[in-house]
């Protein structure tokens, strides 16, 4: 599969879908740190990709979401938006409440 | 001209901001001494009055489209419509040394 099927797959495959540098119990990027800290303090279950260790989805995924950095947060197949989106979100409670839905929704759908 | 300033200058003409402040943060980053990589933006403009935050960023991204697929690494946006500007805006992360990746 190509890259930007694969990504594609990722996106629809999965409700709640973090693109970051490294994993969220070893970041590897300040902005990647912050922003999985706010999806774990959420507290459901999600996806994340390391595109460290996908050069080819870090090259890629930029051009395909109009989205130059990363992380990169989906849900239910729609851009969020980077580290200071996901914060601002979290701490005015609507990420709790996007993530709550949308895995609510992932359960009810598997 | 810094690439600060030609950040600030491109935004500026761009979004006609009411407040823009563009800092080089990549003192605070794993990269050589004098780099400029690591930026941060506080912008309020009437522009993004109903517009949504990753619209918002893309449209800054947009803007700063040579500058993103060129020397800069990270852009951390603060963007507010005028009604929405509490004043000050968040503090960066400090770098965990990705960059050497």
């Amino acid at each position: 599969m190509d890259t930007l099927e694969n990504i594609k797959q990722q996106i629809a495959d999965n409700a709640i879908l973090l693109y970051m540098k490294g994993s969220p119990n070893a970041p590897q990027c300040g902005f990647s740190m912050r922003a999985s800290q706010a999806l774990m303090a959420c507290g459901k279950r999600f996806a994340y990709v390391d595109v460290l260790a996908n050069p080819d989805i870090r090259a890629e995924l930029p051009k395909y979401a109009n989205w130059p950095t990363f992380p990169q947060l989906w849900v239910k197949g729609e851009l969020i938006g980077g580290c200071d989106i996901i914060v601002e979100m979290y701490e005015s409670g609507e990420l709790k409440k996007l993530i709550d839905e949308a895995a609510a929704e992932g359960e009810a759908g598997e | 001209m810094s690439l600060a300033n030609q950040i600030k200058e491109k935004l500026t003409e761009a979004l006609a901001p009411e407040y823009i402040d563009v800092q080089c943060e990549s003192h605070m980053h794993n990269v050589p001494p004098g780099a400029e990589m690591h930026f941060r933006v506080v912008l309020v403009s009437d522009a993004f009055t109903s517009m949504s935050k990753v619209r918002r960023h893309q449209r800054i991204y947009a803007i700063l489209a040579e500058e993103m697929a060129g020397p800069v690494h990270a852009l951390a946006l603060h963007t507010y419509s005028p009604e929405e500007w509490p004043g000050e805006a968040p503090q960066s992360p400090e770098c965990l040394g990705g960059g050497k990746h």
